[in-house]
């Protein structure tokens, strides 16, 4: 296993940049994550990695050697594909040996290492089968363990789970986790899936349009989010992004949101750093998670706020309710306790955890607390 | 910063796989890419070329400027080619997209042995017009086929002998014509139907719309692409008609059935007239070029912009 | 190539009514007749001695059966001056067909390869060059080429033939192989990349045997096309070396006295044969090729 480092890559294609310039250290065992929207450069990246892909400019170093100008072969990585690629002429034995016969590894060898994977995956009934007569599921499976017959020094996923349905994506996520674990594998996994990401990662890395937003263990991420892309993109509902502004209020802050429809309301803070005092008078996106507008199912502490809103529709998940609410003239969602039941139109007091509370430039969109 | 475990003896072995690897493609596509600029766009050249010199019986190259083109355009035989071009291009063209299209609606109302008829509507391309034409050829006979037939089922009246008829000729060039290619036009017109989404018509008989109202209104609409696949293929293979002449006429009675193909080949091989033959040539592939370039710049092109 | 959606008869309106059926298969069968015609025509004058041909007409069965035609137009029909039948033609024939079909599949094969998963700039352009080849009218060519051919030492000679057949083939063959390849997932060849195979690994353990469909239709094609060729054929070649499309015109167009219509037709029926077989077997895969040759997408 190796750490993986990437060092000012760029690529082009022509005029048209797809990368401008990433940075991204990994250690030795690491699960990192490359997240964000399709066109985002994440496959590009990962292809690089892999050799399938050149490099415009950059390094990219596996261990500590330069890994560049290495054919995909040599660069001792092992990748499952979206589509997984399985060899359509091949058995699946075929398709976990070819890569060993390929290296000339001698056939007993190469034997032991297929029931060795098999047993690992639980697949021995399968090994004499073609991929044309296995299930989505099973040929996930296989390219897991052609992958894995490899012991490479890094695994490359691209979006290995979409072409899964609902319930086997969850359990197979699940497969993958127990196997890094397990093997204590250094792991490059790409993925548009921010729950994938989240779950996944011990890094994970945002990507828009070619340029890496944040890079950060998943609570980073989600609870510090470097911008108001990263903060919108991770969270499912998404993080409510209240356009607002820091008042004087007593001693301290104040966040005021007022919709020009409406009467505004006004959020005393707590005592905040300079670089947010700095803001007082001047317009701020206010961030908050749906988790951290609630009502009775939120603990009270110094840090909580009674606010004043509509509730506008309830949206019952099951395991909790979610409110679109309307707060100081903006719609927010909120996640409420399972058994929350409110008329609609219903006007009353819910309640805001401050802790929670992350706030924008809102010229940059850079996090500034 | 960078540490090589490898010894240098097998990084330059491996260099020398990578540089042999970028280039490999192109090195085993060349043979082919020279073998088409030689074989196809050099002797397009070279009969370009042949065009406008004096050459006879041999090629010379001896400039002689249009003096060729002049020639061929001036000549009746030429005349009579392209006059029968314009007549069989029309005819064969049209009547090929109409009969294929009628077939091909009939053969789609979920008929019985389905593959069957589909295999006796197209088998005709299968198989040389040299062959096929032998049975024409006795078929329009007048002595001894279709009109014999009739005379012997009872009608004595019946008179068919367009064949040997110089005004008529033409007209069995494109019979065996469309007898030939009408198959592949239904085959085209087939797949285009069956590639139309069945919820569309089930949504306009649910609107009311009388069968052959869909097949007016909705489906023929739809199948535009097909037409202009056909009608390019199909004036592409006019243009290059030559065993049907040959194999039912021989270009005759006389040179009534002449063709620019025919009066090509007669004129390179047979008539000693290299310098005529390749004008002809010339004016021939322009033809085809001014079709078929369009065609298949978009063809080429449509993919490459929708898949990458 | 839109062929998968072939053997599914759509629906249309479950209620035509019992006539419109009855109208659809009766012309349904009037045109499979007017279709069949010249094969029906060929096949029962061939069996039929000469003096019913006279006699009778061109849809009437015979009243004695023979196959003195088949055996004359086979071994003892005069082509030109020799008088030895087909048979020497249809083995040049069948000689050219081998060598020709196998050579120009295979260069087609590795170009639509290199074409589709090894791209470079200008690779569309030269492709586009190479598929032109497909349609220009044969005429343009001829004269150089019976020139290089008589400078190279192949003038009239079979493996003449097969190197212009090979070299005009080409561009069809890269055509079929190339559309075929773009929709072989780009991901199975990068998946071999990173297992270590290279170029020729790649094409012969990964693409190559998985290209039974498409090879097969570019052999019928193929084999179809260069089996009835007649204008290279007439124009390369002179005497014994002729193939059998130019030995069949020969035959029709030169007996002197009575014609002999069905030793004519016994030969035409012999030199249809391969073709005719090859379309009864693999009729499918003879449709997809003329398909794929004039509609892409």
């Amino acid at each position: 296993m190796s750490s993986l480092h990437i060092q000012q890559v760029r690529k082009s294609y022509g005029s048209t940049d797809i990368l401008k310039g990433i940075d991204i250290g990994i250690d030795d065992g690491e699960f990192l994550v490359l997240v964000g929207p399709s066109g985002c450069g994440k496959s590009t990246l990962l292809s690089m990695i892999a050799g399938l892909d050149t490099v415009t400019s950059g390094d990219i170093l596996i261990g500590n050697q330069r890994v560049n100008d290495l054919h995909p072969s040599k660069r001792d990585i092992a990748m499952v594909f979206q589509s997984y690629a399985l060899y359509p002429n091949m058995s699946v034995a075929e398709n976990i040996a070819f890569g060993m016969e390929m290296r000339k590894v001698p056939k007993a060898e190469r034997e032991k290492a297929i029931q060795d994977v098999a047993k690992l995956l639980q697949m021995q009934h399968l090994l004499d089968r073609r991929p044309s007569q296995l299930s989505g599921g099973q040929r996930q499976r296989v390219a897991m363990g052609r992958a894995l017959v490899r012991h490479p020094q890094i695994f490359l996923f691209d979006e290995p789970l979409s072409n899964l349905d609902a319930k086997l994506r969850v359990d197979m996520r699940t497969e993958i986790k127990k196997l890094h674990q397990r093997l204590k594998a250094t792991i490059v996994y790409v993925t548009h899936d921010q729950i994938e990401a989240m779950t996944l990662a011990t890094k994970i890395a945002v990507m828009r349009n070619g340029e890496l937003q944040q890079l950060g263990s998943p609570s980073e991420v989600y609870n510090k989010p470097a911008n108001t892309f990263v903060a919108s993109f991770i969270g499912s509902p998404s993080m409510n992004l209240i356009p607002g502004r820091l008042v004087p209020h007593g001693d301290g802050l104040a966040l005021e949101i007022e919709h020009n429809t409406t009467e505004g309301l006004q959020i005393p803070l707590p005592p905040q750093p300079d670089s947010v005092t700095a803001y007082v008078g001047k317009e701020i996106i206010a961030g908050l998670r749906p988790e951290a507008i609630g009502n009775g199912n939120l603990q009270k502490h110094e840090l909580t706020r009674q606010v004043q809103a509509d509730l506008v529709v309830t949206e019952p998940t099951g395991p909790d309710t979610l409110a679109i609410l309307k707060l100081g003239g903006f719609e927010v969602t909120a996640r409420l306790e399972a058994d929350a039941t409110y008329p609609a139109g219903h006007r009353g007091l819910f309640t805001v955890d401050l802790t929670k509370l992350v706030m924008f430039d809102s010229q940059t969109e850079q996090r500034i607390a | 910063m960078m540490t090589i475990a490898s010894s240098p003896r097998q990084t330059r072995a491996a260099s020398f796989a990578d540089w042999l690897e970028v280039r490999l493609p192109k090195l085993v596509l060349a043979p082919s890419v020279l073998i088409t600029l030689v074989f196809v766009y050099g002797f397009i050249a070279w009969t370009s070329i042949l065009s406008f010199t004096r050459s006879k019986t041999i090629p010379k190259m001896e400039w002689a400027g249009v003096l060729q083109y002049a020639k061929v355009l001036g000549h009746e035989r030429w005349h009579v080619a392209v006059h029968n071009l314009m007549i069989f291009g029309v005819l064969y063209v049209l009547i090929c997209m109409v009969l294929g299209l009628l077939i091909a609606i009939l053969l789609d109302q979920r008929i019985r042995h389905e593959g069957t008829l589909r295999a006796i509507f197209l088998y005709p391309m299968a198989l040389s017009f040299i062959v096929t034409g032998t049975a024409w050829k006795w078929i329009l006979n007048p002595g001894l086929g279709l009109e014999k037939l009739a005379h012997d089922w009872g009608w004595s009246s019946f008179h068919f002998d367009w064949i040997i008829n110089e005004q008529m000729a033409i007209y069995t060039i494109v019979i065996a014509g469309v007898w030939q290619a009408s198959g592949f036009v239904m085959a085209m017109f087939l797949a285009g139907l069956r590639g139309i989404d069945q919820d569309v018509i089930k949504a306009a008989s649910m609107d009311g719309a009388s069968l052959p109202l869909i097949y007016w209104r909705i489906i023929i609409p739809q199948l535009k692409p097909v037409f202009v696949s056909a009608l390019v293929i199909l004036t592409h293979l006019a243009i290059k008609s030559y065993e049907l002449v040959v194999a039912l006429t021989g270009a005759g009675p006389g040179y009534a059935t002449e063709l620019p193909s025919t009066f090509m080949y007669a004129h390179t091989f047979t008539r000693n007239q290299l310098g005529m033959g390749a004008a002809s040539a010339v004016m021939m592939l322009l033809t085809v070029a001014a079709i078929m370039v369009p065609y298949l710049y978009s063809e080429v092109r449509g993919p490459r912009t929708s898949s990458h | 190539m839109s062929s998968k959606n072939w053997d599914s008869p759509q629906m249309v309106q479950g209620s035509a009514n019992r006539w419109s059926r009855v109208i659809i298969y009766g012309l349904l069968i009037f045109f499979a007749a007017f279709y069949l015609m010249p094969l029906v025509v060929m096949l029962l004058t061939s069996f039929k001695p000469l003096s019913e041909v006279y006699a009778g007409n061109i849809l009437k069965l015979p009243a004695h059966w023979t196959t003195a035609s088949w055996v004359k137009a086979w071994g003892e029909a005069c082509v030109g001056l020799s008088c030895d039948g087909i048979k020497g033609y249809f083995w040049n024939s069948i000689k050219m067909v081998v060598s020709a079909v196998g050579v120009s599949t295979f260069v087609g094969a590795m170009n639509g390869y290199i074409l589709t998963k090894w791209r470079f700039k200008g690779d569309n352009l030269l492709f586009g060059l190479i598929l032109f080849g497909c349609f220009i009218p044969f005429q343009i060519v001829l004269i150089p080429m019976a020139a290089f051919l008589g400078k190279a030492g192949l003038a009239s000679s079979t493996s003449g033939l097969v190197f212009v057949h090979v070299v005009y083939g080409l561009c069809f063959t890269t055509l079929y192989f190339r559309n075929y390849y773009i929709a072989f997932p780009d991901e199975l060849v990068k998946a071999a990349m990173i297992d270590g195979a290279r170029f020729f690994r790649i094409f012969f353990r990964i693409l190559l045997p998985c290209s039974g469909p498409i090879i097969t239709v570019t052999v019928i094609w193929q084999f179809t096309n260069i089996w009835n060729d007649f204008l290279f054929g007439a124009s390369f070649t002179t005497g014994d070396t002729a193939p059998i499309t130019v030995a069949l015109n020969n035959i029709v167009n030169t007996s002197t006295g009575e014609r002999e219509y069905n030793v004519h037709m016994a030969a035409a029926m012999i030199a249809a044969l391969p073709t005719l077989l090859v379309y009864v077997v693999g009729g499918r895969y003879f449709v997809r090729g003329l398909m794929a040759g004039s509609v892409k997408g």
